[in-house]
């Protein structure tokens, strides 16, 4: 069934009794043309994306647990694409692009909301760091530009632009077209729209296993729900990526961090953007719910625990009570953590491995939200001709031995 | 005015009339009371508006609970606590709180015509529509949206109270005081175990001080309840922690306590903090948090005047107020009878006991009896009417399929109990399990993951009596039998969503109150295919709002498993996040806030460039002086006068901030040779080398001139920001690499005091000086190190120069740097002496070709790609970072090389991070080719400088690049770095 | 915040006195000219980042600023023993052994 306000309106008469589900809950069949481990919005984007744009249908998304319940249910939901080089800003430009209108193209509103992500900057360095963004971001077509603090604070009113703080706000760099979605309906809507197209969502199945023939190449996974064969698997599962590209016997360059977000009490409307300032480890915005949504740092080691220390939401709070002084009696209603998968140089490893038929989506770090329709739909080009795209070549596993990292945080001191 | 006070009920106290007001009008009420007993007391039930559809909501609960009474706290300007739930507001004289949510007023709100096309706005409705036309979304339909959602009203000033934290440590941490937690209490402190108890209210006692009839061995339980607590004050190890909230359990028992300091008093003094909280570390928890009262779900259970029957309870008993004249009460637990009894022995009539189970206990049957209540068992509520009040109450039989034709009952309030949920959201915090109970119809403790225990009602043992054992039992105290005399029963049966013979889609019977999800947003949600627990709560946002949950989670849970056909345990739950109950940011923030969020370090000569009005810049945790302007100069007229006096005469600028380690042992210049990559084992005593280091990776971390002052000890500095990084990436080597190096490693970053001098008169001014140390060009040449005495005080002597001038940098210790700086200066003044900051120091270093790391290199640089191949000691087979430099696309062509640029115009000042292209007029995207690192206007040489990094940078010098800027396109030559003085020559001035 | 025993100060103290410092037990090689690229990019970047018991370094930056190393759980984050640098991996036996 189509949504609209008319379809809206003509089921409201029937008491919203003749919805049907926006998915089937799948059992597994033997075997498939391509298995996605991993529904999130990357997985499942990535399968709606190979039936949708690439003419396979015979997919199957798997997932350990329930869909969206990863990094895709946890995060702040930043979307921004003003990233230094050429090869991040083309990668995140494209998922921009395709956040634009993604709500129409799935018939399921996502909420993308072009509310400006403003970036703060602090000190000296980091005026020349954000300069260098802008120039770079100008020249690609990538659209972000320089604030004074006073332009700043007219841009976000509740910002505190005191010379006298701490850490003065000495202007920002702010992306208009930059901005936030609702999270969980960017999952829910790919499913639907996937499951639409004959993809099967299996949920509560995890995977214990990948099997390879004796040329090396994959055969299927094995799953707590049995074997289930396919000559293509596309592994998108963030945190957890190490676990599975290890079943295939590969070792990969990443850690896995718990990383805190928190949202306080709703409150009516107060903060008409988005604001990230690295240099105190604060980033913020308000959902259409009412609530501020913060992100905090990473915890320091590695694991899996989906699970934060309060020292980091201390100072998270501290630098928000810092930069806007007038949330500091606001409260905190929930916090949470989720598991985050970082690479040497924090950029993705987008594209084929070692292992014939095995295809990885990794290492997104704390930035996996922005990419997800430029992500998954990369992965799934990438899947169904077995060779990267122009976009994500560059995001091999082969860059680490070779020495052409694509460091942005090196490059700006700046986390994602 | 009526009055619903009690005489001769309520916790004993003195009755001191407390004014307050609420949405403008005056009331009076009792100290002691919360904000939601004193409007009760005056017959005040309508409190708020709901989220979504504005429907008009009253008090449920008695406490931290509570999911309609949320109020606006107004302390004055920047003191307004948005969302405060009235049933936890302590009052005091001159208290001002205000209703929520609403316009224009909350008898008349025009919003709640939402509730009348609530048909159109089921869970997830936004997800199905609002996406045409497309454009609409952005300045129609989202800030529409915005503007409905949110409760209280924004903030708009900072908020001037202040807060504190403290770390506190203790055997045992007992969470709640209760009769659980206050048995618990009394067994732990028995020894001299360091025992803090932490309970959310003001006063101590839980539900015991809503039990003024309870016995324990043979005296009422308030006498014991007060013989405890004195026990308790008497014991120096027992610290108690009223008005705190534990609102957090994290790993290895490290708990979080929010406790509320000022917000009860009428006049708090504003020097004192309003929150503080406690990080406290127990080698044992216990959890004594009790059990809150279900709801129940049916058609208009939303209406003001419908109240949890425990809450009632307590308003009669702890606080003497009766919550209305004519209670019916609906129930499915036989707890919710001993409210009834209480309640009509005071003297509120009871209309009708209406009990859902087919079989209730005889015993609570005849005590109806006694008191001429009629109990209407095996019957349902399916409805409520009244406007802003409950008035009457359609009630209903249960037969076998269906249920009979309705009958109505009058009453002002009706009171609820669906069963009882134990307070287990620390426990799951803390990652312990859970088990389905299904006999209690909840998840109770199961398997610890901490050393903790669960004691009373939060572990499913309900009742005075397990209270006061399981609590002494894990308080450690011997096993000693009670005799308890309680007058509640136990027993129970759960319901999910109640029969009724209404149209399903017309009514709404509400399951999360807060958020306004309905019993049929989530069967529409199971329909909708949201089949785990967690999308239910997702999609329908129940237990998602500000009390998270706690009177809903499980209705919602067992409406959604009577949905799936599934059993309740198959389900799930949904997991408890902290923070337990909202917690203010200000305390999370605590003390680090203002001039303490962060250290400023500061040099020891920092206050002779304020009286000299520096202006400041923020390096790293440093403050440094950035330029000394004189009257009426702006930055750059300043620094081009700091900058001519400096190369025609002298300047004087503050190092101390550069990094210092101190390299000391026999086997210090193996270790240099393997952390940097120049060479070291050369190097002569009383020399400096300037040293460069890599990252393992290849790239270039760090650098800074290095001393050696003796064969086993090097003076090695390091960037201002880097210091803290090199350290520990050496100590890490040493440490875990070669630990078979003989070294010492100190950092003397703040030991010395460094005064750098440069400028043609610098030796003159500092030679009548020094003492022990010979200056002269020959003696001390430039990049010699040595030893001596400055001002009668010992100095390291460094004859090095960041500008290209003849110059030398004084370490004195650090507490004579302003001594010594004052005398230099003062002498200084022949020479016309300048003080200069950072930005001269970069213009300088600038025109010589000096690099700064992390500007003109940035992570991605290596040594050769700025031009430092000759850092490089060739014969060295290893060195930190050194096979990095092998790799393929390290070596190979294409790299961005450090080059100098010189604009066509040479008064335009490029724009650092300005990028280059090879060709002008190129259309977007362009090819970028490189970057601005370092750009200044240069008054030495009349013109601009900059250096860049470049793609194949020092093949193009003497061609044509291009900056392409909003409006013009610049033009610059590529050249040499060095820009002034490349002989070196004024290094030499004699 | 997770707490830490510190093996030279034989003391356990909460969290923040520490600095995670990666995975342990990766040597570097004694003569990384010998290498091939993908052996050093093997040394430099890949890691085990396992699921369940994980050998890990720390610094007491706040107290001894010893490094030393840890056998952590990184689904409870336990940590289930620490011990010096240069003393041998401990099996699983011997940290269940001394996890008790």
């Amino acid at each position: 069934m189509r949504y609209s306000a008319l379809s809206l309106f003509a089921n409201a008469l029937s008491g919203h009794k003749k919805w049907p589900e926006q998915w089937p809950d799948a059992a597994p069949k033997p075997s498939y043309d391509v298995v996605i481990v991993g529904a999130g919005g990357h997985g499942l984007g990535a399968a709606y994306y190979l039936a949708k744009k690439y003419g396979v249908t015979n997919v199957a998304v798997i997932e350990k647990a329930w869909l969206g319940g990863g990094n895709t249910g946890r995060n702040t939901t930043i979307i921004r694409s003003n990233y230094l080089y050429d090869e991040s800003a083309r990668l995140y430009d494209h998922a921009v692009d395709l956040w634009d209108g993604l709500s129409q193209e799935l018939n399921y509103n996502v909420m993308f909301s072009k509310r400006g992500v403003l970036m703060l900057a602090h000190n000296v360095h980091d005026v020349q760091s954000f300069q260098r963004h802008i120039h770079a971001n100008r020249l690609n077509g990538v659209d972000n530009q320089w604030l004074t603090a006073q332009q700043a604070k007219a841009y976000c009113p509740p910002l505190d632009i005191s010379p006298t703080a701490r850490f003065p706000v000495l202007g920002g760099a702010l992306q208009k077209r930059a901005g936030v979605a609702r999270h969980d309906s960017v999952a829910w809507g790919y499913a639907r729209a996937a499951a639409a197209l004959g993809v099967d969502i299996i949920q509560n199945c995890a995977v214990t296993g990948i099997r390879r023939g004796a040329d090396g190449s994959v055969e299927g996974v094995d799953t707590e729900r049995g074997f289930i064969a396919a000559k293509k698997i596309g592994v998108s599962a963030a945190g957890n990526s190490s676990v599975i590209m290890e079943m295939a016997g590969l070792k990969f360059p990443l850690e896995s961090y718990p990383l805190q977000a928190l949202v306080s009490e709703p409150i009516k409307p107060v903060f008409p953007c988005v604001v990230m300032s690295n240099s105190v480890h604060a980033y913020i915005s308000q959902s259409d719910k009412g609530e501020l949504v913060i992100g905090a740092g990473t915890d320091q080691y590695v694991s899996y625990s989906q699970r934060g220390a309060l020292h980091i939401i201390e100072h998270t709070l501290a630098a928000i009570c810092e930069i806007f002084p007038i949330f500091k009696r606001m409260r905190m209603l929930r916090s949470w953590g989720g598991v985050v998968d970082v690479t040497p140089d924090r950029s993705c490893i987008l594209g084929k491995t070692p292992v014939p038929g095995l295809y990885v989506n990794c290492g997104w770090g704390t930035g996996g939200f922005k990419a997800t329709p430029g992500a998954a739909d990369l992965l799934a080009y990438t899947i169904a001709k077995d060779e990267p795209h122009a976009i994500n070549a560059p995001f091999t596993l082969e860059r680490f031995t070779r020495g052409r990292l694509i460091d942005e945080a090196a490059a700006a001191a700046v986390a994602h | 005015m009526t009055t619903f006070r009690r005489q001769g009920r309520g916790r004993p106290r003195q009755e001191k009339t407390v004014r307050f007001s609420f949405d403008g009008k005056e009331y009076a009420g009792v100290e002691g009371d919360t904000l939601a007993s004193a409007l009760l007391a005056n017959g005040v039930h309508l409190v708020g508006r709901s989220f979504k559809y504005h429907r008009p909501r009253g008090i449920l609960s008695a406490g931290s609970e509570e999911a309609n009474a949320l109020v606006a706290f107004d302390r004055g300007p920047g003191r307004v606590t948005l969302n405060v739930r009235a049933t936890t507001l302590d009052l005091y004289e001159g208290l001002t709180a205000r209703s929520q949510n609403y316009w224009p007023s909350l008898k008349f709100d025009i919003t709640e015509i939402n509730d009348k096309f609530s048909a159109l706005f089921p869970a997830g409705f936004y997800n199905k529509t609002f996406m045409w036309p497309k454009s609409f979304w952005d300045w129609v339909y989202e800030p529409f949206i915005r503007r409905a959602a949110g409760l209280g009203p924004a903030p708009s000033e900072p908020d001037p109270d202040h807060y504190t934290s403290a770390y506190d440590h203790c055997e045992v941490l007992i969470v709640g005081a209760g009769p659980a937690g206050i048995a618990a209490a009394l067994a732990a402190s028995e020894s001299s175990a360091r025992v803090i108890i932490a309970d959310e209210q003001a006063e101590f006692g839980g539900s015991l001080l809503s039990m003024p009839e309870a016995a324990i061995d043979g005296a009422p339980a308030w006498q014991w309840l007060e013989s405890g607590l004195e026990t308790l004050r008497s014991r120096d190890n027992v610290t108690l922690l009223p008005r705190t909230t534990v609102f957090g359990y994290y790993h290895d028992n490290f708990l979080g306590l929010a406790q509320s300091l000022t917000d009860h008093m009428s006049e708090p003094d504003p020097k004192e903090p309003r929150e503080c909280l406690h990080k406290v570390r127990a080698a044992k928890v216990i959890l004594a948090t009790g059990a809150i009262e279900r709801p129940l779900v049916f058609a208009d259970n939303d209406l003001p005047g419908i109240m949890l029957a425990s809450s009632a309870q307590t308003y009669l008993n702890r606080y003497g107020v009766a919550v209305g004249d004519n209670a019916a009460i609906f129930t499915t637990h036989d707890s919710a009878y001993i409210a009834a009894f209480d309640l009509s022995d005071a003297n509120i009539r009871i209309a009708a006991i209406i009990d859902a189970r087919a079989t209730v206990d005889t015993r609570l049957i005849e005590e109806a009896k006694k008191r001429g209540i009629e109990v209407r068992a095996e019957s349902v509520v399916t409805g409520a009417v009244g406007r802003f009040r409950v008035k009457r109450i359609r009630v209903n039989r249960v037969l076998a399929s269906g249920v009979s034709a309705p009958e109505m009952i009058d009453c002002d309030t009706l009171l609820v109990c669906g069963g009882w949920t134990p307070s287990v959201h620390l426990w799951s915090h803390s990652k312990g399990t859970l088990k389905w109970k299904s006999e209690l119809g909840a998840y109770v403790p199961d398997r610890p993951n901490e050393n903790v225990i669960c004691v009373g009602a939060c572990n499913g043992e309900f009742g005075l009596k397990r209270a006061l054992e399981t609590g002494a039992s894990a308080g450690g105290g011997a096993a000693r039998l009670l005799e308890v005399k309680e007058d509640c029963g136990w027993s129970g049966e759960v319901f999910g969503a109640l029969p009724t013979d209404r149209n399903e889609t017309r009514i709404k019977a509400f399951v999360d109150f807060q958020n306004d999800v309905t019993a049929k947003d989530i069967k529409l949600a199971v329909r909708e295919g949201f089949k785990s627990i967690e999308h239910v709560k997702r999609y329908t946002t129940a237990g998602m709002a500000t009390d998270q949950g706690k009177t809903s989670n499980l209705n919602g849970l067992q409406i959604a498993s009577n949905a799936l056909a599934r059993p309740v345990e198959q389900v799930g739950l949904t997991t408890f996040r902290p923070p337990y109950t909202p917690t203010t940011f200000g305390v999370l923030a605590g003390a680090q806030s203002g001039d303490t969020f962060d250290v400023t370090r500061k040099t020891p000569i920092d206050p002779w460039a304020v009286s000299a009005g520096a202006v400041f810049e923020p390096v790293s945790l440093w403050r440094r002086a950035r330029y000394f302007p004189q009257t009426g100069e702006d930055m750059y007229a300043a620094v081009a006068r700091e900058c001519k006096a400096t190369r025609e005469s002298l300047g004087i600028f503050d190092a101390t901030t550069l990094g210092k380690v101190e390299v000391v042992g026999p086997d210090a210049s193996e270790f240099m040779n393997r952390m940097y990559t120049n060479p070291w084992a050369k190097l002569g005593v009383g020399r400096c080398r300037y040293g460069l280091m890599l990252r393992e990776d290849g790239y270039i971390m760090d650098d800074g001139v290095v001393g050696r002052l003796a064969n086993d000890r090097f003076h090695v500095t390091t960037t201002t920001g880097g210091a803290p990084r090199v350290l520990s990436m050496m100590e890490d080597y040493l440490q875990t690499e070669w630990p078979d190096l003989d070294v010492w490693l100190t950092s003397i970053t703040e030991q010395w005091a460094v005064i750098a001098l440069n400028g043609p008169n610098a030796r003159k001014l500092i030679e009548p000086f020094v003492d022990g140390i010979d200056l002269s060009q020959e003696a001390f040449p430039h990049m010699a190190a040595r030893e001596g005495r400055i001002c009668g005080i010992e100095t390291r002597l460094f004859r090095v120069s960041f500008s290209g001038e003849l110059g030398f940098e004084i370490n004195v210790p650090a507490h004579y740097g302003l001594t010594i700086w004052r005398k230099l200066y003062e002498a200084g003044r022949e020479f016309n002496i300048t003080p200069y900051g950072t930005e001269t120091m970069h213009v300088l270093r600038a025109e010589k070709g000096f690099i700064i790391v992390g500007q003109d290199t940035d992570g991605t640089v290596t040594p050769d790609d700025a031009g430092m191949s000759w850092a490089i000691g060739n014969k060295k087979l290893d060195f930190v970072g050194k096979r990095s430099l092998e790799r393929p696309d390290i070596v190979a062509n294409g790299r961005k090389q450090l080059v100098g640029l010189l604009t066509a115009d040479p008064n335009f000042v490029l724009e650092e991070g300005a990028q280059i292209v090879a060709s002008p007029g190129q259309a977007i995207p362009m090819k970028m080719v490189g970057h601005v690192t370092s750009s200044y206007w240069s008054e030495t040489l009349g013109r601009s400088i900059a250096m860049a990094l470049v793609k194949d940078g020092r093949s193009l010098e003497g061609e044509s690049i291009y900056v392409p800027m909003p409006g013009a396109t610049i033009e610059a030559k590529v050249g040499s770095t060095v820009f002034y003085d490349p002989e070196g020559e004024r290094l030499n001035v004699i | 915040m997770i707490l830490i025993r510190c093996p030279y100060c034989d003391e356990q103290r909460p969290e923040v006195e520490f600095v995670y410092a990666g995975e342990a037990h990766i040597s570097r090689p004694q003569n990384p000219n010998l290498l091939s690229d993908d052996e050093w990019a093997e040394y430099l970047f890949i890691r085990k980042n396992a699921r369940g018991v994980h050998y890990e370094r720390w610094v007491h930056a706040h107290g001894c600023a010893r490094y030393f190393n840890a056998a952590r759980n990184t689904v409870t984050d336990k940590i289930l023993m620490t011990y010096k640098t240069g003393e041998p991996k401990p099996s699983v036996e011997e940290i269940a052994e001394a996890a008790k």
